[in-house]
């Protein structure tokens, strides 16, 4: 059986093709035109994972919100629990970007980061 | 009035003008100023808090206000001159900038040399004509970016997007992440207009319905919007009766398309190009009038924001070279001509003595293809796409090879280009 799978790991968005046998494991992978598409298809048919952007709300800077993200992609399935979590975050500016807003968030090992500066 | 003097004034700090204003002043020119009409600099940047951006740049995915802080903080640390909220109102063709603000009143900025990065805006409701009422609800999509990102409020709970621009495929995920329900995306192309990628992580990601090849043809409800119908389109566009269907919703985003703007070129006497709406430059993105330059989206809309750094850098080191009387003039100039498969080419113009670098778009998606370089270099691609803006450099070496009046590059097929 074969699923295919487009790479999103940069614009090019390879058509790559995954050869899956009756079990769902994964026999050749094809299509991908550099091996971070090998990597990325691999990973989105076992554990699928995103980096997750959003906003949480900021005082005594010059906008009501802080831009953050995850500091590295955590699993597909949490990111509306995620943004359950960061919806419950208040911070104080001076932050500065890459300032960890959430250390190890929800377990993931990745942290929440500040975007920007405000 | 106050009077001021500068070597290089560039107009707007987003991408484009700061990393124009870097490379001006890298290149040697002493005084560099940006002028910038927001209270911060960055630009439509620091509304685009999804991550994509400086992919080529900086081999890092990127959020929009991370790619503009790099920017920022780097023209932190120069003695370039930053007058934000500052609006400026007029450019005359000699390079005297009228603008004003809060603190100095009205200002005269005499320039040497003159850098436009004012970026786009985007098309609205008006532009497109959909009939219907008029209720509160409908907004461009990148309103509803800084409504979301920025103020911190989602103007709505169910919306329909019509277009499948990047903006559009972002904010669709943007409201499902902020607990709206997204009830469709409609394009009236039979492709996505945005990136891949973004339907990918957009759309599939969430269940979102896109729709090819329809459009909306209706827009109800009295103070707040309360349905569209949408319905399927033929070849010409045109709706095919017997395929409408109404879709329940309190918002319509537009993400449909962006327009650079040139108010403030078009008054200093910079021609246009009526297929980018931007300027006609040459090589150096030296517009039709000496000494005013174009970059970034108000020379053409770009997909990449890398690319915009990557033109804006080249605009502010010939602006430099401008304002310090070091910017090489050529014997003649060979005009550029897009051909079969192509929409635009910029520049517009090239000397054929100096290193070029072309950016261009296709009119059509098109698989197997050939880029002919005016018969100078050839480049395979796999496959090409309008949404998908190309990017090609010749040497000297390369250029000198080339006799005749127009520089001709196509898209051909594959097949056609080898029987040739």
């Amino acid at each position: 059986m074969n699923k295919s799978i487009i790479c999103t790991v940069c614009p090019m968005s390879c058509n790559v093709t995954l050869e899956l046998d009756d079990n769902g494991e994964i026999i050749s992978v094809s299509g991908n035109r550099c091996p971070r598409g090998k990597t990325y298809s691999i990973k989105e048919h076992t554990a699928p994972e995103r980096t997750l952007t959003t906003t949480v709300r900021a005082v005594g800077g010059v906008h009501p919100l802080l831009p953050v993200r995850t500091d590295k992609p955590i699993p597909k399935g949490l990111l509306l629990q995620a943004m359950k979590e960061t919806a419950k975050i208040t911070v104080k500016a001076p932050v500065k970007m890459g300032d960890v807003i959430v250390e190890n968030f929800l377990n993931t090992g990745a942290n929440l980061v500040a975007s920007r500066d405000l | 009035m106050k009077q001021l003097s500068v070597d290089v004034a560039v107009i707007g700090g987003g991408p484009a003008g700061l990393a124009a204003a870097l490379s001006a002043r890298a290149e040697g020119a002493a005084k560099v100023m940006i002028i910038e009409r927001n209270h911060e600099l960055g630009g439509i940047l620091q509304q685009c808090i999804h991550h994509g951006f400086g992919l080529h740049r900086f081999k890092a995915e990127l959020t929009g206000p991370e790619y503009a802080q790099r920017f920022i903080n780097e023209v932190g640390n120069t003695d370039i001159e930053t007058l934000l909220e500052t609006m400026v109102l007029e450019i005359t063709p000699d390079r005297k900038i009228y603008a004003v603000n809060s603190e100095h009143g009205m200002m005269e900025i005499s320039a040497k040399a003159i850098v436009l990065a004012m970026g786009c805006r985007e098309r609205t409701r008006g532009a497109l004509q959909i009939p219907g009422t008029r209720p509160a609800g409908v907004f461009s999509a990148g309103t509803a970016q800084r409504y979301a990102n920025i103020e911190g409020y989602t103007p709505g709970k169910r919306a329909v997007i019509l277009g499948s621009g990047d903006i559009g495929l972002i904010m669709a995920r943007r409201f499902t992440l902020e607990g709206a329900k997204v009830e469709a995306v409609v394009e009236i192309l039979p492709y996505a207009a945005g990136l891949t990628r973004n339907v990918v992580q957009c759309l599939q990601d969430f269940g979102i319905p896109l729709y090819l090849k329809s459009t909306v043809i209706d827009i109800h409800g009295k103070d707040r919007v309360e349905a569209v119908t949408i319905a399927e389109v033929d070849d010409n566009w045109n709706p095919i009766p017997g395929t409408e269907r109404v879709i329940e919703c309190d918002t319509l985003l537009l993400s449909v398309g962006l327009i650079p703007e040139n108010e403030l070129s078009v008054h200093a006497g910079v021609k246009l190009d009526p297929v980018t709406n931007g300027a006609y430059v040459n090589e150096h993105l030296m517009t039709t009038v000496p000494g005013i330059f174009a970059c970034g989206n108000v020379l053409h809309v770009h997909d990449l924001v890398d690319n915009v750094s990557k033109e804006a850098e080249r605009a502010g080191m010939y602006a430099g070279r401008f304002a310090m009387g070091t910017l090489s003039q050529p014997e003649k100039w060979v005009k550029v001509v897009p051909g079969e498969n192509v929409r635009y080419v910029v520049p517009h113009e090239i000397s054929l003595t100096e290193p070029v670098e072309f950016f261009l778009r296709v009119q059509r998606p098109a698989e197997d293809v050939v880029v002919d370089v005016a018969g100078l270099r050839t480049i395979k691609e796999r496959s090409v796409r309008p949404s998908e803006m190309l990017n090609i450099k010749l040497t000297p070496e390369q250029l000198q090879n080339f006799t005749g009046d127009t520089f001709v590059i196509a898209v051909k097929e594959r097949k056609e280009a080898e029987i040739q």
